[in-house]
């Protein structure tokens, strides 16, 4: 009982010190200068009373467990819940009513929810691509964040240089960053495990080195500013449209609002993401997303049976970082401003912790990674000099109790039928 | 006596100082099981592992249909139609067993990016060719009713069958097993045998064996060469290679 009691106390004391930062302060602008405010009583008193509901289910927990295990005509939770949340088929249909939701909801939220739903899709689409490479094929990739440097710069830069729109450059980004995948895949694919680790974390600092340093072209530390964003069908989402352009609310006599730039954008994000999300689902159903896993299970009985390692190797490092590409200009058009600020390695890091947070190979895993990591330090941005820390005690906790990942993958298995 | 399909000549494998395989040469003919025998540690493997090219060899000549792949790299040579089973089972333990044989059919399907993206007509159709060529085989060495299990779960004798019927899956033309009985039981020995039989009667493939179990190699061999501490010790029928003295020397030790 006292080890409950003590158990109850912490989760309590948990309750309190998450809770009270990031409900109880609010920061407010006074001038140029930011002052913490405590929040409102009712808040604090909603806290308490969350805290002491903690306590006390803390306390009673193992009662109420073994109550409900006697009482035999109680409903109980499946054993194979948690095992019916991953299969694919389950998997499928959580997918579709979550593309559902994301389509619909920006409609009713608010500008900034939108703008961070966006920023996770872009995640979410980095998520998906390097898990083709990690989660797929097994192949480790540090450097992941070099292919979407590469496809920002892509749109950047011929946006700046030749006014091409978002939409011409969407592929060719995509085709520049897997062009970049298959010229440092093909000599580095030979190396396994750590080496293919260093080797791609080193190409990830070339590329961010190389663009702070060909200031001619790409501007050097500044980057490019002044990027076009993305129109429908030539109409622009501007208050005022460019020389010969029109801009969506005169076309649809709107009023203007500058949220449907935003909810545009979004969107695009979304067929974005729904892109990915189709062609890994069909890439896992044919013979090379099978080649993949076999590659990952045993390199030297693939090579007997007539396989070629390398260029299998080579078609999931070059996929994986097409969808970087994509990732890349996208970010360049919503951001309208790149720099060689944007990827350092950390972001490759995040992606990677996204991927494994996940679950290797999992696709609603990654989603769901990509909410938690991206989400949580926008919500707790009073924190966000501890955000490192979080991240490592993050993952420190996911290895203990989830090392498979949050939802980790089950593979679609052809089945012989009779 | 039909044509040679593999011819090797002065094969020599060297690692740093030591000599593994030294000169050993070996005519296989079409449509034949040729057995390598050899104590443990002869070189038998090492001589498998140079024919496939998993080994670099140092020097001789290995002809296919007169064609010479020494030093070509492995999925090379497999695409020519040489392939391996391994001493200890190398399946991919989490795919089911008939994913294993269509992995193993890769090079023969449509991966075509586009085809497979759109599920056109022509990638249906080659998938379920793939799948009705892997129940043939699992049909073949009796494994139909555990086609859809993962191949790590299956009994031992099960998954020796298995890589045999992923091997087939290559449509190969020379099937080179290593060691392909040891752990089998002696009912299960028999079945290999048949099976072997099978290879080489039904379906034309010629067969060369590394074997420890006698009772096997005798009775199935059509031709058998022997070696020794990397050299080549004896070469010819199963009855020859039972009374030449020299190889009972080499197994026996000196009286």
């Amino acid at each position: 009982m006292t080890r409950n009691l003590r158990t109850a106390f912490f989760s309590a004391l948990l309750v309190f010190a998450v809770a009270v930062p990031v409900f109880g302060l609010k920061l407010t602008t006074v001038g140029i200068r930011l002052e913490v405010h405590g929040s409102d009583a009712q808040t604090f008193w909603i806290i308490a009373a969350c805290a002491v509901a903690m306590f006390f289910w803390q306390l009673f927990r193992h009662h109420a467990a073994a109550g409900w295990a006697a009482s035999p005509n109680l409903p109980r939770v499946p054993a194979g819940a948690g095992n019916f949340l991953t299969l694919p088929s389950t998997q499928r249909y959580i997918i579709i009513g979550l593309i559902l939701l994301a389509l619909v909801w920006p409609f009713f939220g608010s500008r900034g929810a939108v703008d961070i739903a966006t920023l996770i899709l872009i995640y979410v689409m980095l998520g998906l691509g390097l898990n083709i490479v990690v989660g797929l094929a097994g192949l480790l990739d540090l450097g992941y964040v070099g292919f979407y440097a590469v496809g920002a710069y892509t749109y950047a830069l011929l946006s700046h240089y030749y006014g091409i729109g978002f939409w011409v450059a969407l592929p060719i980004a995509g085709a520049m960053a897997a062009l970049f995948g298959f010229l440092l895949g093909f000599p580095v694919l030979r190396l396994r495990g750590d080496y293919l680790a260093i080797v791609t974390l080193g190409f990830g600092e070339i590329i961010r080195l190389l663009l702070r340093n060909m200031t001619d072209l790409t501007g050097g530390p500044n980057g490019i500013s002044g990027i076009d964003k993305p129109t429908l069908f030539g109409l622009s989402f501007d208050r005022r449209a460019a020389e010969g352009m029109q801009t969506f609310h005169e076309f649809f006599g709107l009023e203007y609002q500058s949220i449907n730039k935003v909810i545009f954008l979004y969107l695009i994000a979304v067929l974005l993401v729904l892109l990915t999300l189709f062609v890994i689902n069909r890439l896992l159903r044919m013979p090379i997303g099978r080649a993949w896993e076999a590659l990952r299970e045993d390199e030297i009985a693939c090579r007997a049976l007539g396989m070629n390692p390398t260029v299998i190797k080579l078609s999931a490092f070059t996929l994986g970082a097409t969808f970087a590409g994509f990732a890349g200009s996208f970010f360049a058009a919503r951001q309208g401003l790149v720099s060689p600020e944007s990827f350092t390695f950390i972001e490759s890091a995040i992606i990677l912790a996204i991927v494994v947070l996940g679950g290797m190979g999992s696709q609603l895993g990654v989603i769901l990674a990509a909410i938690v990591m991206i989400l949580l330090p926008e919500l707790m941005r009073e924190f966000s000099e501890y955000r490192m820390l979080m991240f490592g005690a993050l993952m420190v906790l996911m290895m203990i109790w989830r090392p498979q990942g949050l939802l980790p993958m089950q593979r679609p298995h052809l089945e012989l039928k009779r | 006596m039909s044509r040679p399909i593999l011819e090797v000549s002065g094969l020599t494998m060297r690692f740093g100082g030591l000599l593994a395989v030294n000169g050993v040469g070996l005519t296989v003919h079409d449509k034949q099981v040729v057995s390598m025998i050899g104590p443990n540690g002869a070189g038998k493997t090492t001589v498998f592992n140079c024919l496939t090219g998993f080994y670099q060899p140092t020097d001789g000549k290995i002809l296919l249909d007169g064609e010479a792949i020494q030093g070509l790299p492995g999925h090379k040579i497999a695409r020519k139609g040489v392939v391996r089973t391994f001493q200890n089972v190398r399946l991919f333990k989490d795919m089911t067993a008939v994913e294993n044989l269509l992995v193993a059919q890769h090079r023969h399907l449509n991966t075509g990016f586009l085809s497979g993206l759109l599920k056109t007509k022509a990638f249906r159709k080659s998938e379920h060719e793939a799948m009705d060529f892997a129940a043939h085989w699992l049909d073949q060495v009796n494994l139909t009713d555990i086609a859809n299990r993962p191949a790590g779960t299956l009994a031992y004798g099960q998954q020796r069958r298995l890589e045999i019927a992923r091997c087939m899956m290559t449509r190969p033309r020379i099937l080179m097993l290593d060691e392909p009985a040891a752990g089998l039981n002696p009912k299960e020995t028999e079945d290999l045998k048949a099976l072997i039989g099978m290879l080489r009667d039904t379906h034309g493939v010629t067969v060369l064996l590394i074997e420890h179990d006698m009772k096997l190699v005798m009775s199935i061999s059509d031709h058998i060469v022997v070696i020794n501490q990397g050299c080549p010790l004896a070469d010819g029928t199963p009855e020859q290679i039972r009374d030449n003295p020299d190889v009972i020397k080499a197994y026996l030790g000196e009286a």
